[in-house]
């Protein structure tokens, strides 16, 4: 039998070492992992705009990733009245850096509403011209987002893709695992013929309305909702940008 | 003389490889596998195995972590205070389950989001924690290290065998790679059925694991009758 004085020595010898032995490969490992995360969170924003590359975004090099943001995007940030920031404005709101690719969506939702801001990366390159917008909302289990591109007449969409925390496999995941569902967005309208704001409906049975729904998923009602209330509420508050910029 | 003899008797209690050792190994493959015979882990079974790459991923963090954590208890196993063993286990699992996880996240950061929360769950794999409680508190280093090991790989290998299932048939695809006919050709405009094979979503469902892993163990106790006796 041990006496208390050994166990505690030994107990706080061993959490010493392995604290210490952690702290350490966590911090050497740091800039790696936030360079990873960067670089994925930049591939699902291009895998928006994915059908109109020359090659598929899992395809390219993450050189090749870096390079479509340093040559065809530009970052801007929004607040809620649709005035842009500057990454001084960005960085007070608490935050790192000032670009678009550093606001945090998940974040943002926490707050009030009328304190968020809005990252928009306008993708240029020849004649295309497109607006690339996140959305942010809740599925079944977890959180649920995507990226909307937009083409330059502000109302038809050219691409979505979206990604999810927790939905289950085969159902919900659906939204990220099957391209086909991200697809059927592609030359929806945001806008009626009035320019009356409509979004897109993700319709439980099929697409009804041509320009403005696309097909739920069989078995994930609940997700294909959230979906739809994320497009819904998500897109709106990029209102004052899209109406200003419209051509 | 004397001396080599026991020289030689020390050397092979240590590091010898005879066929007690080999049995280490080999029970979790087949007579003790700690899926289909003991059915321990089948949580992270289900989770893990839609894609062979997420459960190669899988396995080879778990006999990594098995292995070295049988052979760290193993080597603490004299000094370690019986009053908190079961905390100085779960410490020394959390703490290379930890390692695992950080250097998946640097090495390979899409399986590392694929894998989510199931990498820093291995840290409750009864498997691990029931080795060592069973075998590394009891022996010596090198062959609690093999044991570990070889559990791990027994995990592992029911993990692949299901995933492969589950790809195949699910995705109609291995290792990503596009194997069994593409979804387009079979289906016309219309929606019709043109023939071929349509995916099978249910192989997708963490509930086609469960049919898997018991086909699984259907088979091995047909093949293998001393299962069937034992219990």
């Amino acid at each position: 039998m041990h006496s208390t004085g050994y166990i505690l020595r030994f107990v706080l010898i061993m959490t010493t070492v392995v604290a210490l032995v952690l702290a350490l490969m966590s911090t050497a490992l740091k800039p790696i992992h936030e360079s990873n995360e960067a670089i994925y969170n930049k591939r699902a924003i291009i895998s928006a705009i994915g059908n109109k590359l020359d090659k598929t975004v899992a395809e390219m090099s993450d050189e090749e990733v870096e390079n479509i943001f340093k040559e065809n995007i530009t970052q801007k940030v929004i607040d809620v009245e649709g005035n842009f920031l500057s990454e001084e404005e960005v960085m007070d709101r608490g935050y790192k850096a000032g670009k678009a690719e550093n606001v945090d969506m998940a974040k943002e939702r926490k707050k009030d509403e009328a304190d968020r801001i809005y990252p928009i990366y306008e993708y240029e390159n020849g004649d295309e011209n497109y607006a690339i917008i996140s959305v942010r909302g809740s599925g079944l289990w977890d959180a649920i987002w995507g990226n909307i591109a937009i083409d330059e007449d502000m109302n038809t969409i050219v691409g979505a893709s979206f990604d999810h925390q927790g939905e289950t496999p085969g159902l919900g995941a659906e939204i990220k695992d099957n391209p086909k569902y991200a697809l059927n967005f592609i030359s929806k309208k945001i806008f009626d013929e009035n320019g009356g704001y409509v979004s897109i409906t993700s319709r439980k049975g099929g697409a009804v309305d041509p320009d403005h729904d696309v097909d739920g998923i069989t078995g994930a009602t609940v997700t294909a909702d959230g979906v739809t209330k994320m497009m819904k509420k998500g897109v709106k508050r990029y209102l004052p940008y899209l109406k200003s910029n419209e051509k | 003389m004397a001396e080599t003899a026991v020289k030689t008797a020390k050397k092979e209690s240590t590091f010898a490889f005879g066929k007690k050792e080999r049995k280490l190994i080999g029970d979790p493959l087949n007579d003790n596998n700690p899926i289909t015979v003991q059915v321990l882990g089948i949580c992270s079974a289900l989770a893990v195995t839609t894609l062979v790459k997420q459960a190669v991923v899988m396995s080879i963090a778990v006999v990594f972590v098995c292995g070295l954590a049988n052979l760290a208890i193993s080597l603490l196993r004299k000094s370690v205070p019986k009053q908190v063993r079961m905390i100085v286990q779960l410490v020394v699992i959390a703490f290379l389950v930890t390692i695992v996880e950080l250097t998946l996240k640097a090495l390979d950061y899409e399986v590392y989001k694929q894998l989510s929360v199931f990498i820093g769950l291995i840290i409750t794999n009864c498997i691990i924690m029931g080795r060592l409680e069973a075998f590394a508190m009891a022996n010596d280093p090198w062959r609690s290290f093999l044991d570990g090991i070889g559990n791990g790989l027994g995990y592992g290998a029911i993990l692949i065998i299901v995933a492969v299932l589950r790809e195949v048939f699910g995705k109609g695809q291995l290792l990503g790679w596009k194997i069994i006919g593409s979804e387009e050709a079979m289906i016309d405009t219309t929606g019709g059925f043109l023939g071929g094979y349509l995916n099978n979503n249910l192989m997708v469902l963490s509930a086609s694991a469960m049919f898997i892993i018991a086909v699984l163990i259907w088979i091995h106790r047909s093949y293998n009758r001393k299962l069937v006796d034992i219990s």
